[in-house]
């Protein structure tokens, strides 16, 4: 008896510490890949670097792959682990999803307009922008 | 017998009156008190914005176009029990609208209640100590001229001995003290105002400073960051150590206050997000003094 209890201890110590590692190395990456898109874009709004549309293009299209299928890395069991994601996520996944779904029209906008001025790329790039703290405001937690 | 019974209800006496002596609440001197009607709501805005009031005491889902609806309702879960932020909307019946401008100063730098009782320091009077009076009687009169917001205020849950107020005036004679923390140069002006909105109005260090077992800051590792005293999750360390934010410029630091991006492009989440959002909208030069400020607080290594 104390071996089977042993043994399913066990077993559950092993499922949880593998905990979908996959998905969180897959949005860790995604996200990742996330901010160097958006260094680029922050150098050419301070200034630092000259617009550049094809650049800001490249930009917003690279974030906007990585998002694709973003909420699907967050299968039930990847909730512990090595992640900063809330759980406020599994708690309430159709605001998530719909917080993805919004930066993704914002990001599709921002390709469309495909600014070719400084002048028109400001306003987009705030509006994208504007996603990466909302979310992170409501659905990741500093570890 | 009678002697040592008589004796011991003598000390108790004694004990008794000690305590409530030591525990006595102390209001502000009067020449300080008499200028708190004066103060002008224009310049009190942007101190309200340094101390993000909004962000405990404006409800859920404040609205950034609108103006502040002070009704109250955020719950701070920490280890000694649920704070609930109160009304301070100018409702005079659930609000403060019945408050003198003295009421408001002896609340904000010395946390006692118009009617002589202690607060909790879940309210940060422990850092509004250390803010000019002239300042405190400008958010007074910005205060007084927001919307009324109609709202009772729902009581704290504490456990005994957190639960006995008049406890509070011990609490206060070991960490109230309007003194500053990090000794700087006096006369370098930029670093004189970043400490001003650091360690005062901003009152960062209440949340970025790890706390004792009975609540108090733990200044020896000022702005260290630690575990979060509400909720999930870790504050970060903000010092200039490998392990908080030395790798960050002053410039660094500022945009972050400004646009809510880090050096590393990430965003700042959480309860920061709103706070960042409230620093947003003070000056530059403001923005620049809290970071040369910060770069020049002793660097305190993260404890893990």
């Amino acid at each position: 008896m104390h071996k089977l209890i042993l043994g399913m201890a066990a077993a559950m110590f092993l499922t949880t510490g593998v905990a979908n590692a996959d998905a969180i190395s897959d949005r860790k990456a995604a996200m990742k890949s996330n901010g160097g898109a958006i260094g680029t874009l922050v150098k050419m709004v301070k200034g630092e670097m000259d617009y550049d549309p094809a650049a800001a293009l490249a930009a917003f299209t690279t974030i906007r792959e990585d998002m694709e299928g973003f909420e699907d890395l967050f299968p039930e069991d990847s909730m512990t682990g090595d992640t900063t994601a809330s759980p406020k996520i599994w708690e309430d996944m159709e605001g998530f999803k719909a917080a993805v779904a919004k930066v993704e029209a914002d990001l599709d906008a921002a390709i469309a307009a495909a600014p070719q001025d400084k002048a028109a790329f400001m306003p987009v790039f705030q509006q994208v922008a504007g996603n990466c703290q909302a979310c992170h405001e409501t659905y990741r937690i500093k570890k | 017998m009678k002697r040592i019974a008589a004796a011991l209800v003598i000390l108790a006496i004694a004990v008794a009156a000690v305590f409530f002596w030591l525990t006595a609440p102390n209001p502000l001197p009067v020449d300080i008190l008499a200028g708190m009607d004066e103060g002008d709501a224009m310049a009190g805005e942007r101190i309200f914005n340094a101390g993000g009031c909004n962000s405990c005491h404006g409800g859920k889902d404040p609205a950034a176009d609108t103006l502040p609806m002070l009704g109250g309702g955020l719950a701070l879960k920490t280890p000694f029990g649920t704070f609930h932020a109160p009304n301070i909307s100018p409702d005079p019946d659930t609000g403060i609208g019945k408050w003198s401008g003295a009421d408001f100063a002896n609340a904000m730098m010395r946390g006692v209640s118009p009617s002589g009782q202690h607060y909790y320091p879940a309210f940060p009077f422990t850092s509004y100590a250390r803010m000019k009076p002239g300042d405190v009687a400008d958010l007074w009169a910005y205060i007084k001229t927001l919307p009324a917001v109609a709202r009772a205020n729902v009581p704290h849950e504490l456990s005994f001995p957190f639960s006995v107020r008049r406890g509070l005036g011990l609490w206060k004679l070991l960490y109230l003290s309007p003194d500053p923390v990090v000794a700087i140069d006096e006369t370098d002006e930029k670093l004189v105002r970043g400490r001003y909105l650091v360690e005062g109005p901003g009152h960062c260090g209440e949340c970025h400073t790890p706390r004792s077992l009975i609540g108090g800051l733990d200044k020896a590792r000022w702005l260290g960051g630690g575990p979060a005293p509400e909720g999930d999750g870790k504050i970060p360390n903000i010092t200039p150590d490998a392990s908080g934010i030395g790798s960050w410029s002053a410039e660094d630091i500022a945009y972050s206050m400004e646009s809510g991006f880090t050096p590393e492009f990430d965003s700042l989440g959480g309860s920061m997000a709103d706070v960042q959002r409230n620093i947003a909208r003070l000056t530059a030069e403001d923005r620049q003094a809290i970071a040369a400020y910060l770069k020049a607080a002793p660097p305190v290594a993260s404890s893990r």
